[in-house]
């Protein structure tokens, strides 16, 4: 396929598929949905984090008989939600690790019993000691999963790390930490399980991947493949909160719909989504580098620590990106990553956007700023002489094959937020200012689609057919949940063929309608199931070419024609494609080293920051995005995907706090958890460079996680440049502001041993 | 079951309605579950998130916050009726144009603000845009975009400067 | 939504008479409604106690801004929206409509009223410090007739007012002497929207030749409820505003300031940026700077 040819439908703002439902109010989300004799669900839960389940009593004023209630006793299969491992249970049996974990379901025809009925169960504990932080993981003085705490560690290895100290002319060191992060969708997490004995089990979802909870539920109820259909409600918003998730919640549906013999909703409210579901792990990431005397880097030592919570969910791979993007985009002969994720008894984390780059990247990139403050080169500078450029290899010995164009969005980041300008006027204007202003600047890569040899594993299918009112279908289990899955897809089809964009519509993300080509995550779609579709196009012209004398240059008329042919004589008209790993593509998953991704995203931000010594109070100013994502397949999409990144990395940076009390997250409701209004976004600018990348689809790479990776690091670069103090955690408040402000040692220097 | 409740008659879109249901339940519910206009959405029960607002006798509420019996006589204006007929309305149209709906879910919400924003002011500056808009949160956008279609909503208005024009970024 | 609608009672009395009879049968027993915006926040999340409401929504007695030579009176009912519109608050009493344009959004101004504001009494609340400053009075009613109480007489203790249990906000009755003054009134929140304050300071001072004549500093979220800060108050009247007389009002703010960590702030922080939001204003008194 060739990836610069002139494109009519790919690379133009054709309006997003199903735009006109949204926008009339007509697109149905899950608690929409109306049926007849639809009962309601909901879920008794952990007051504690740790502990034995000594009773379970059920409050006498209550008639139980009404109620369906279900324990683990009820569960026909396994009783666990497997992501990877297979140690969350589906539903506590007899002993509970976090606080607010699923023991009980309760459903009734009214919603307004079930909720009283909630509030009248009394459970006892007899409580053991719960551990909360990384640091009483690692102590194992209470170990609470296997026998160390451990989930998962790596250990990434190139040159010789212990080689470099001595010839070192610098040595810097640094620790940094994030936060947990919520994805606060405006749309909470909602199921609907249907269940009777011929049809088996169907469930009605706000989710990101159908075949994911169809392979849970086939495991908790023990039930072959094709008695269990999910299907995908339009989901109001996701970033990876609705990856794992979704799989216990349509167990829990599901349970109920079985015993109470009637189909069951479950949608949580505001209070129990913040509190129950899945967040951003925390991280705590420690540098110690070497330079030599030209600042250029020899060593990068560096441990990661992740917060896994109470399960290991996704925590080994949330780790495997970390531990791959932990060494920026720079060039060093000599690295050692060593990463570790920790269990501790607080809701397990899991997926959100960036997905442990966004950890790895704010410890680098804060780093690169104290290196540079600490041996006394320019910022921009440092990273120019470090910078990966073509050929170069990274800390995985992956030799980069494409173009990597990082000086091309550095100089293009910096141009436009007219950097050195602002820095040189503010420095002058914050003498007599109260108001402080700063710029800062990170750059950074995103790889694109699973880690090494995953997509293999993946092994997706996914194609097209064309249905008899002439339309041609897209053929996925990918799902849209605001990022534009419908269009591109769409988009692409209709390239590839040669027919109008209104030709082609999307198939229900159903399993029984859809091939499972993979979950919607990673940044994948585009790149990987985008090329499956662009294959299974050419694949339906040779069939048609050759079964019903389809010509070489067709009208659409003459395409739907021989359509009907093709169906006439031989069936239906479909095609799919599997997934095919581009050549050159060698991974050693025990060592961790050889081709990590198959391709890089690439970005440099910018971010102009005020600083308030009156409150205390950060503000981002202004934000530039300079990105090469390959081809641009949308462009009012893709901007879309980079203007809410960055909007939600300044939330993660300034705004958003997860506040555990005992484990349990105390600032539950939407007045307590801060993201940014309409009136605290600052005016984004975004800028691509396009170098189409002949593995993905009309050129495409992955776009959707690579925004958040860089808001953290750019703002808190901003921050000190704009008052000359570090700050190496977030979310950075201004009640931190102020604490670190107003004490005497405000302007010590950064180490450099 | 419903003895004691009462019958509270009011306007939604421009037609009659009568509904009799608890006094304190929210007009959002009787919005979605007893007139099966689901346009309306529940993000927090808060206030908080705006993704249930509709236009209560012309003013922008929290369907959320009003106890149905509060809503007696009004007229009250949801997404169902911002399109007339075939016809988006031109706010819906520019959010289409300009990519303000993402996910779509707090879409309904953020388009009667919009339009009440452009009811009292129709040719905003960005400061009075961004203010129109602070009670409805976007988790998907960014609100840049949203932004730009509302912008895009006035350009055909007359009267409309270039500072507005410039102003969107 | 964790709140039984069947489970309350919700009436809505024609007039004024009406309601105030009602809640003079049974005293105490009726919690009014009006606006909406604590009370059903309260109801979705199941913590709604109140089994009798009464709605004073659309009770027209209560929503007035009524203009007289010495004083103007805002009727309890009257909203936040209300008061933005109002060309007379904007021009006499310019703190107010400001804080009434930062209650939440433009949908919870149209519904949350300035009696619910003050009833309500979290020491957070937007509007009391503005009233505080412009020496407020407050205005009860009830079917034994009306009697004031300066507004700083109010707030009792946290959450806890001087209002009889039959009794109704009636009115905020606000002097017309504050056209001279100089006037301050920022708020700290979490974001520049939808935020509630960590801390809000609220100042209004007559300088005549450099003295402080007169001098009303007061406070959110500084203290259980709103109130006036009257022994920083006291370092400040009658003297000229110097260096040193700015150093000493900082310290007697954060002695007098009495915060609380939770979960929104530190009291650490709230005394701190208290302090140095009163030296902003008294840095703009010093340089002549026009109202803040």
């Amino acid at each position: 396929m060739n990836t610069c040819a002139t494109t009519r439908i790919v690379g133009t703002p054709v309006p997003r598929k199903e735009g006109v439902d949204k926008l009339l109010g007509r697109a149905r989300y899950v608690d929409d949905i109306e049926m007849d004799g639809l009962w309601h669900g909901a879920t008794v839960r952990s007051s504690i984090p740790r502990g034995l389940i000594r009773s379970i009593g059920f409050d006498r004023k209550v008639d139980w008989n009404e109620f369906t209630v279900v324990t683990a006793a009820d569960i026909p299969g396994q009783n666990h939600v497997q992501l990877i491992a297979a140690d969350q249970p589906c539903l506590a049996d007899g002993k509970v690790s976090h606080c607010d974990e699923a023991i009980l379901l309760i459903a009734h025809a009214d919603k307004q019993k079930v909720r009283e009925a909630v509030n009248s169960v009394r459970i006892e504990y007899e409580p053991l000691p719960p551990i909360f932080t990384i640091e009483e993981s690692e102590e194992q003085k209470i170990v609470i999963w296997g026998s160390d705490n451990i989930f998962k560690s790596f250990l990434l290895e190139k040159g010789d790390v212990e080689s470099a100290w001595a010839k070192a002319a610098h040595i810097v060191e640094g620790e940094y930490r994030t936060g947990a992060q919520e994805h606060l969708y405006i749309e909470n997490n909602g199921m609907i399980a249907a269940y009777s004995a011929e049809k088996g089990l169907t469930v009605w979802g706000s989710l990101q991947c159908p075949y994911y909870v169809h392979r849970s539920l086939v495991a908790v109820f023990n039930l072959s493949e094709d008695k269990v259909r999910v299907i995908q409600t339009e989901t109001g918003g996701a970033f990876g909160g609705k990856e794992d998730y979704p799989s216990t919640l349509a167990a829990h549906a599901s349970l109920l719909a079985m015993k109470s013999g009637h189909p069951v909703k479950m949608v949580y409210d505001r209070m129990e989504d913040l509190a129950a579901t899945t967040k951003r792990h925390p991280s705590r990431v420690r540098h110690r580098t070497a330079l030599d005397k030209k600042g250029k880097l020899l060593a990068m030592d560096i441990e990661v620590a992740t917060d896994g919570g109470a399960y290991s969910t996704l925590s080994s791979t949330v780790l495997s990106r970390a531990t791959l993007h932990s060494a920026g985009p720079y060039v060093c002969p000599n690295v050692r990553v060593r990463s570790c994720s920790w269990a501790t008894n607080t809701v397990p984390y899991g997926a959100f956007r960036g997905f442990g780059a966004p950890q790895a990247i704010f410890a680098v990139e804060r780093h690169m700023d104290e290196i540079a403050a600490a041996i006394g080169i320019d910022p921009i500078e440092l990273r120019r002489r470090n910078f990966l450029h073509d050929g170069d290899t990274t800390a995985t010995e992956q030799v980069m094959r494409e173009p990597v164009i990082l000086d091309k969005l550095l100089d293009r980041a910096l141009t436009e937020s007219s950097y050195e300008e602002k820095r040189a006027r503010f420095a002058r204007e914050n003498r007599h200012n109260p108001v402080k202003r700063g710029m800062g600047i990170a750059a950074f890569y995103h790889g694109s689609g699973f880690t090494g040899s995953g997509e293999r594993y993946l092994n997706s299918l996914a194609g097209i057919d064309v249905t008899t009112e002439g339309k041609l279908r897209v053929l996925v289990a990918n799902t849209e949940f605001g990022q534009g899955t419908n269009t591109i897809l769409t988009q692409i089809a209709a390239e590839a063929i040669g027919l109008d964009y209104n030709d082609v519509i999307m198939a229900p993300a159903d399993t029984s309608i859809v091939p499972n080509s993979g979950p919607t995550v990673a940044s994948r779609t585009s790149m990987v199931v985008g090329r499956l579709i662009e294959r299974a196009c050419a694949q339906l012209i040779a069939m048609l070419s050759e079964h019903a004398e389809l010509d070489e240059q067709f009208t659409t008329a003459e395409f739907f024609a021989a359509c009907d042919r093709y169906r006439a004589a031989k069936g239906d008209v479909v095609s799919l494609c599997r997934y095919e790993a581009p050549p050159g593509i060698f991974w050693d998953d025990q060592k961790y080293r050889g081709e990590a991704y198959p391709a890089f995203a690439w970005s440099v931000q910018v971010a102009q920051v005020a600083v308030d010594t009156v409150t205390y109070s950060a503000e981002v100013e202004e934000f530039w995005s300079a990105q090469e994502v390959g081809r641009v397949l949308n462009p009012v999409l893709a901007g879309g995907q980079i203007e809410g990144g960055i909007a939600q990395g300044i939330g993660y940076a300034l705004y958003e706090k997860v506040i555990l009390q005992n484990g349990h997250m105390a600032n539950n409701q939407m007045t307590n958890y801060i993201m940014p209004t309409a009136e605290d976004v600052p005016p984004i600018h975004v800028y691509f460079e396009e170098i189409p990348f002949q593995h993905g689809a009309f050129g495409a790479k992955g776009i959707g996680e690579l925004p958040h990776d860089g808001p953290a690091p750019a703002i808190l670069n901003a921050i000190k440049d704009a008052i000359g103090v570090s700050f190496n955690s977030i979310p950075l408040l201004p009640e931190d502001l102020f604490a670190k402000l107003s004490t005497p040692q405000t302007l010590e220097e950064p180490t450099a041993v | 079951m419903n003895k004691g409740w009462p019958t509270i008659r009011l306007a939604v879109n421009g037609e009659m309605r009568a509904v009799r249901t608890p006094a304190m339940k929210r007009l959002l519910d009787v919005l979605r579950e007893d007139l099966h206009l689901t346009g309306t959405k529940e993000g927090c029960g808060e206030g908080e998130c705006g993704s249930c607002s509709v236009r209560m006798n012309g003013e922008l509420v929290n369907s959320c916050l009003v106890p149905i019996l509060q809503a007696e006589g009004a007229s009250i204006e949801t997404v169902e009726g911002l399109a007339c007929d075939a016809e988006l309305h031109p706010l819906q149209k520019a959010f289409l144009d300009c990519g303000g709906a993402q996910c779509g879910i707090c879409t309904p919400g953020m388009l009667m603000a919009a339009t009440q924003l452009l009811a009292q002011n129709p040719h905003p500056s960005m400061a009075e845009i961004r203010e129109g808009l602070a009670g409805n949160l976007c988790r998907c956008t960014g609100f840049i975009r949203i932004f730009e279609s509302v912008i895009a909503a006035t350009a055909n208005s007359p009267g409309r400067t270039t500072e507005q024009a410039t102003d969107a970024r | 939504m964790r709140g039984n609608a069947g489970a309350h009672e919700l009436i809505a009395p024609a007039n004024l008479a009406a309601a105030l009879e009602l809640i003079a049968a049974a005293p105490g027993e009726w919690t009014p409604i009006a606006g909406g915006t604590e009370l059903m926040v309260a109801h979705a999340a199941g913590r709604l106690t109140a089994n009798k409401l009464v709605s004073l929504w659309r009770i027209s007695e209560l929503r007035f801004i009524d203009e007289a030579p010495g004083a103007i009176a805002i009727g309890g009912g009257t909203t936040f929206s209300d008061l933005r519109a109002s060309k007379l608050v904007a021009a006499e009493f310019p703190l107010l409509a400001r804080s009434a344009s930062w209650i939440g959004s433009i949908a919870n101004q149209a519904r949350a009223t300035l009696g619910g504001n003050l009833v309500n009494g979290s020491p957070a609340a937007d509007s009391p410090p503005a009233l505080l400053v412009y020496d407020a009075e407050i205005e009860f009613i009830s079917v034994r007739g009306k009697r004031r109480i300066p507004y700083s007489a109010f707030h009792t203790g946290y959450k806890l007012n001087a209002m009889a249990n039959d009794e109704l906000l009636f009115a905020v009755n606000l002097p017309r002497r504050f056209r001279q003054h100089r006037q301050y009134l920022r708020k700290v929140g979490t974001r520049r929207a939808m935020a509630i304050a960590k801390v809000a300071l609220g100042a209004t001072a007559l300088m005549q030749e450099g003295i402080v004549r007169e001098i009303r500093i007061a406070a959110a979220s500084l203290a259980p409820f709103p109130m006036r800060l009257q022994q920083t108050e006291s370092i400040l009247l009658g003297q000229e505003i110097s260096p040193t007389k700015i150093h000493g009002a900082r310290s007697a703010l954060l002695a007098e300031a009495k915060p609380i960590d939770d979960i929104r702030s530190t009291a650490q922080y709230r005394k701190n940026v208290g302090a140095n939001l009163l030296e902003e204003f008294l840095l703009e008194l010093c340089s002549g700077n026009a109202t803040r």
